[in-house]
């Protein structure tokens, strides 16, 4: 080799070194990696698609002065007592367990102030989340580790899960180092075994079934509670028609950006799809039963800031669940604790294992001395200042786009800046009328 | 005795009947003819007795109550029953029990698959035989089978005990037969005497975790 051409180090596209690092690690170890959060490759999302702004055609609303409404009622179809929430942005489900007391109490702190409902996990109800949160959704899981008819009746709607954005089709895991003597007790399991969560429900297989599961909840309730269905985003047409027909009030659709507490890295990257097709699909779903806005869409899954709770409003969404930015406000992540995010491995912004229980931020863990360093009041209230920017934001927009409410928002309100998004969220391209697989170009 | 009749009035007014403010200690349920969701969610210590065939989850999460069955009954029988009893004259289909927290649920019947699912705590005597996958991750609770048990009883089992006194086609991963000691035999023979059925205890045997699955090891892949 001439020192005109020193060698150069070309990386392979196909072998990378995340790639050649991971294959090392399995065959040194020989076992799979497991980790918390949602996917981390780029996939078609909200940031792909923009809000038409209005001009001539359409006339804006005033910001700050013109009123811009918020509010959303869940599970009007069926329940004697629907949930009315004051802002569209609700708690996804996490477990007492996978998150710390502390954590769980900030959540229902956070959602309360904000005037939202926040959600129960496996394992079951904790009076700390219970005695914090206004409007409670009591998940109804595979495992029903915890639960019983006296929490069932506690809680302002019943969630049944089928599946979350993170692993369709998949059950979950709590390491034993986080099945402390309080979760073993509540789950009823030896302390410190690997706890499994079983993928389907004990009891029932398949649709015709599940209607017969949410009739004996609403009998055992006295038809009192909402039901939500909660699916992970996977054939989203389907699962969304045959959970109606079974008498579902909600629908919760989870995309595969939604976290999870602990999961193969390889389920979490390669199953599922993103929120942004599945929510076209159940959207027409729901239009083809006559069900849009009676059967409320709640969407999860990467929601961040007010601009994507604005589009997937637009696509259809009555309400979005947050999760993994619910934990980020918490304080999970915060670049005060990178030095000792550092001495585990790992580093501020980057720290996915939730499932080892070492969280510095005192969030994913059920350690006693590192679950303290949360104060619920403060994380509470950083919560609920999160939740409050999401919506001016999203009001800010939809006022922009000459809204009333948040509601008022519809798919003619968006343009996509990619063919694949467009194709995905059903919307043209921008500075076209072309919606791939819908218009001809 | 207060009677409802299921071919005038609704299930939702029996479950909503059953679950108010009753005078009445003792329910007579007429004309089931197989209808789902019959005295479910019960809270309080009423006598309920069903004539005739359920359908699913008949007098799911139970609680104080006991209910009779004079009949078969369908999937999910007293599943996730927290305390009381259920007995079932006739026979279960499939997941009877399953999740049950607490309580006593006889069958004097077959039981169909996964009898006693992810049961946390309840006590199950069949009188009959039960069918494949029986108390799969089963946590707590004892499971008494008078007849025989089908393929993969007790796979990743916890710590429920099970007895069998006929034979076990297959037992499930991590599901071993184990010594039958003094105090198996006199609680054994305490639940047959409960639940009313003849049986010696001594002609059981006893099958429990080998809690090597409690942990997730790379070596024991392949037990999956």
């Amino acid at each position: 080799m001439s020192e005109q051409f020193p060698p150069v180090l070309r990386e392979s596209a196909t072998f990378d070194r995340l790639t050649i690092q991971e294959i090392q690690r399995a065959a040194e170890t020989g076992i799979y990696d497991i980790r918390g959060g949602g996917t981390k490759r780029r996939v078609p999302h909200f940031d792909d698609l923009l809000l038409l702004g209005a001009s001539v055609s359409r006339y804006p609303l005033e910001g700050y002065r013109e009123k811009c409404g918020t509010d959303v009622v869940l599970g009007n179809r069926f329940a004697k007592k629907p949930i009315h929430l004051k802002i569209p942005v609700t708690i996804a489900g996490m477990s007492f367990g996978a998150l710390s007391a502390n954590a769980k109490e900030a959540l229902g702190r956070g959602a309360t102030i904000a005037g939202t409902s926040t959600t129960t996990g496996d394992g079951g109800m904790t009076p700390e989340e219970r005695g914090q949160s206004q409007h409670l959704v009591y998940q109804y899981l595979p495992s029903r580790y915890g639960m019983n008819p006296d929490d069932l009746r506690k809680a302002d709607a019943i969630e049944i899960v089928l599946g979350q954005g993170a692993k369709p089709g998949g059950g979950g895991m709590l390491l034993g180092m986080k099945v402390t003597e309080r979760v073993a007790g509540m789950r009823t399991l030896p302390i410190g075994v690997d706890q499994r969560s079983a993928c389907r429900h004990p009891d029932w297989t398949g649709p015709d079934d599940l209607a017969i599961k949410i009739a004996e909840l609403r009998e055992i309730t006295d038809w009192e509670k909402p039901i939500y269905v909660k699916i992970g985003a996977s054939r989203p047409y389907y699962d969304v028609k045959l959970a109606v027909k079974a008498g579902a009030d909600v629908i919760v659709l989870d995309g595969m950006q939604g976290g999870t507490a602990a999961t193969q890295e390889v389920f979490i990257e390669h199953v599922g799809i993103p929120i942004l097709p599945a929510i076209p699909q159940a959207v027409q779903a729901l239009q083809e039963m006559g069900m849009h806005r009676k059967v409320q869409l709640i969407v999860s899954g990467g929601i961040r800031n007010g601009a994507d709770v604005a589009k997937a409003m637009a696509l259809g969404a009555d309400a979005v669940a947050i999760g993994t930015a619910a934990l980020i406000a918490l304080g999970d992540n915060h670049p005060r604790l990178d030095e000792q995010l550092k001495a585990i491995g790992s580093a501020a912004g980057f720290y996915d294992d939730w499932q080892n229980g070492r969280d510095p931020a005192g969030i994913t863990t059920q350690d006693p001395e590192l679950a303290k360093r949360l104060n619920p009041e403060e994380a509470g209230r950083r919560l609920a200042n999160y939740l409050r920017v999401l919506v001016l934001e999203a009001q800010t927009m939809a006022r922009a786009c000459g809204k009333s409410h948040l509601h008022n928002l519809d798919p003619e309100d968006l343009v996509a800046l990619t063919v694949e998004a467009a194709a995905m969220a059903r919307v043209p391209l921008a500075g076209t009328a072309w919606v791939p697989g819908q218009t001809q170009y | 005795m207060k009677t409802i009749d299921l071919s005038s009035a609704s299930v939702r007014e029996l479950n909503q009947a059953l679950h108010g403010d009753v005078q009445d200690r003792e329910w007579r349920v007429s004309r089931p003819d197989g209808k789902h969701n019959l005295a479910v969610g019960i809270n309080q210590p009423l006598s309920v007795d069903i004539d005739g065939h359920a359908g699913y989850y008949c007098a799911g999460m139970n609680q104080q109550a006991s209910v009779t069955v004079h009949g078969n009954v369908g999937v999910g029988v007293a599943e996730n029953m927290m305390s009381g009893s259920v007995r079932v004259k006739g026979s279960a289909s499939q997941a009877a029990g399953a999740t049950a927290h607490g309580g006593l649920l006889v069958i004097e019947g077959d039981a169909g698959a996964r009898c006693g699912i992810s049961m946390k705590g309840v006590d199950i005597v069949v009188g009959g035989s039960i069918g494949h996958m029986s108390c799969f991750m089963g946590q707590a609770g004892r499971l008494v089978v008078c007849g025989d048990a089908g393929d993969a009883l007790g796979d990743s089992l916890y710590e429920v005990r099970i007895y069998v006194k006929g034979s076990v086609q297959s037992l499930g991963s991590d599901c071993i037969e184990k010594e039958m000691r003094a105090e198996h035999l006199q609680e054994l023979q305490a639940l047959l005497n409960e639940a009313g059925l003849e049986h010696k205890a001594a002609d059981f045997k006893r099958y429990g975790s080998a809690r090597q699955l409690y942990n997730f090891k790379v070596d024991n892949a392949s037990a999956y």
